[in-house]
């Protein structure tokens, strides 16, 4: 067993250099095209759960003109399941801080934020100390680039890029429309990068080890490591640093309790795996990507249970602005409930499969659109669990 | 000037006037007494300019600004699937039993109020619970009771 084990990778929470602030120094002296080429070559894809590459992102803040750009640091983590965020915030921060500041000069911004969530109000007084020291260090090397953390108030579709600036700006936190993205009209209108936690602290790691040592981990198309937040039923929960591109089989094997009937991939806005599909499943961008959200059903779990625990979260966070998420949300769940009351016949899932596929396509933004993905594959995997 | 509009002018202060200021400015009230009440929100939008219903509507949509009177401690207990699992609703009964409240409801002498939220972000750990910002994790019938009688003795 202990051969087949999953490699663990030591990247993300591995030790600070042994001179403060090193690797920020050394990469404040490069050109930007030297650390955006290092970056493209590297294959970084974001780690908030959509995947999009890093260095695309920044090279379109870096070429939109403006005098005011930002870096916003997206610590909302609200997603279910996902707990990661707060564990690299408390462990390695200066990382965090570090590949802010690098985006900071790629792109030519000001000022960087960090928005953390409400509900890690706690991390506050460490966070602010570790900033002091970040901020002081900045000043003695002669580089202006202050950051700020702002606080959220619970309510998690402020993890949504567009709903935080909106959030940010003082506002409810609805989505905007798309485009314009961040890039060219983000946080009060101008031109922002934002990226999740633990992409800035990859960008860190790979102006330290190089592009090349960092391909080495993952697959052609998921390049890297990433942290997983495992949960559920499982005898080992926490956080763990694996490689991408794993098999879902390897995972069960290595994290199930041995009875693992169903993982939870990229939490409740994700895709549910079942156990026939094991064997099959590639968890990365080329088969199920995820914000690192793994949660573990047994055999004992009742999915029907699992499904309307996520409706109603779905339900109470949708912000209420389009009308697909906001009635689709509450007739999904309204819905599973008549079918296992027997108000309604089990016909009606397909309709309500209907609803929640019209939702991918007409919802405003990932919130709406992703219900589908949880729904779907749940009712479709586990029927008679709906009906029964 | 009474106490509250004291209050809500040292937030200004310390925040500003700017837009970007309300939600800021909103958390040091609840920071202070718990809840946003309708005076408060009205004083806000008078210092930054604002409708009342522009702040209201901000307010309103967060689930930590509440604009109804909340106890001295708030109880948040996570409603979200692995708390689900691993024994919330326990949590809730014990809480319930202690206070002599339901979900949702404050004690009389204003002390706890109890609530349900979403994902707190501890779900390795859980059912978790925050009370106030700090936040409990792998909690028990025994260990809650134990958190709960430390609250009440230093009230």
């Amino acid at each position: 067993m202990s051969e087949s084990k999953l490699k663990r990778v030591d990247l993300i929470f591995g030790e600070y250099s042994s001179v403060k602030f090193k690797v920020l120094a050394d990469t404040l002296k490069r050109s930007n095209e030297d650390i955006l080429e290092d970056l493209t070559e590297s294959g970084l894809k974001g780690r908030g759960g959509a995947g999009f590459p890093t260095a695309i992102k920044w090279k379109y803040a870096a070429e939109t003109p403006s005098k005011e750009k930002y870096v916003i640091c997206n610590a909302d983590e609200g997603e279910p399941g996902t707990f990661k965020d707060r564990e690299i915030l408390t462990r390695v921060p200066r990382k965090v801080f570090s590949g802010m500041a690098i985006c900071g000069k790629v792109i030519g911004a000001q000022k960087g934020f960090i928005y953390l969530r409400g509900e890690y109000q706690f991390l506050m007084p460490e966070l602010k100390r570790e900033l002091e020291q970040y901020n002081e260090y900045m000043s003695k090397m002669g580089f202006d680039f202050p950051i700020e953390i702002v606080l959220g108030s619970g309510a998690y579709i402020c993890g949504e890029e567009s709903a935080l600036f909106e959030s940010m700006e003082g506002y409810r936190g609805e989505p905007r429309n798309k485009p314009p993205f961040p890039t060219t009209y983000g946080y009060m209108g101008k031109p922002t990068v934002i990226n999740n936690v633990e992409t800035f602290v990859n960008v860190v790691m790979i102006m330290r080890l190089g592009p090349i040592q960092f391909k080495l981990l993952g697959t052609s198309d998921s390049r890297g490591s990433k942290v997983f937040s495992v949960s559920g039923d499982t005898p080992i929960p926490g956080i763990y640093e694996l490689e991408l591109g794993m098999p879902l089989e390897k995972f069960v094997e290595e994290f199930g309790d041995g009875d693992t009937k169903a993982v939870q991939v990229g939490g409740a806005a994700g895709f549910c795996v079942p156990r026939k599909k094991f064997t099959e499943t590639v968890i990365g961008f080329e088969g199920v990507p995820t914000g690192g959200s793994m949660m573990l059903f047994n055999s004992s779990r009742s999915m029907y249970n699992v499904l309307h625990n996520y409706l109603e979260f779905f339900e109470e966070e949708s912000c209420g602005q389009c009308t697909p998420c906001r009635v689709g949300c509450q007739q999904l769940r309204k819905g599973i409930v008549a079918v296992k009351k027997g108000d309604k016949q089990s016909l009606y899932l397909d309709q309500l499969m209907k609803l929640a596929e019209s939702m991918k396509i007409s919802a405003k933004c990932g919130l709406g659109q992703s219900v589908a993905n949880s729904f779907s594959s749940i009712v479709y995997n586990f029927r008679e669990e709906m009906i029964y | 000037m009474t106490a509250n509009e004291h209050l809500i002018r040292d937030l200004v202060e310390k925040h500003g006037t700017n837009r970007t200021a309300l939600i800021p400015i909103l958390q040091g009230v609840v920071e202070t007494k718990n809840f946003i009440s309708d005076t408060d929100m009205t004083e806000i939008a008078k210092e930054l300019d604002l409708s009342a219903a522009q702040v209201f509507g901000t307010a309103t949509f967060y689930s930590f600004l509440s604009t109804e009177p909340l106890g001295k401690y708030v109880i948040r207990v996570c409603k979200t699937i692995t708390c689900d699992m691993h024994g919330k609703r326990t949590i809730i009964q014990t809480i319930e039993e202690m206070l002599k409240i339901k979900v949702g409801e404050t004690t009389p002498n204003k002390k706890f109020s109890l609530l349900e939220t979403n994902c707190l972000g501890w779900c390795h750990e859980g059912p978790a619970m925050l009370i106030n910002e700090k936040p409990f994790t792998g909690l028990t019938h025994e260990r809650v009771h134990d958190i709960i009688s430390d609250y009440i003795s230093k009230l």
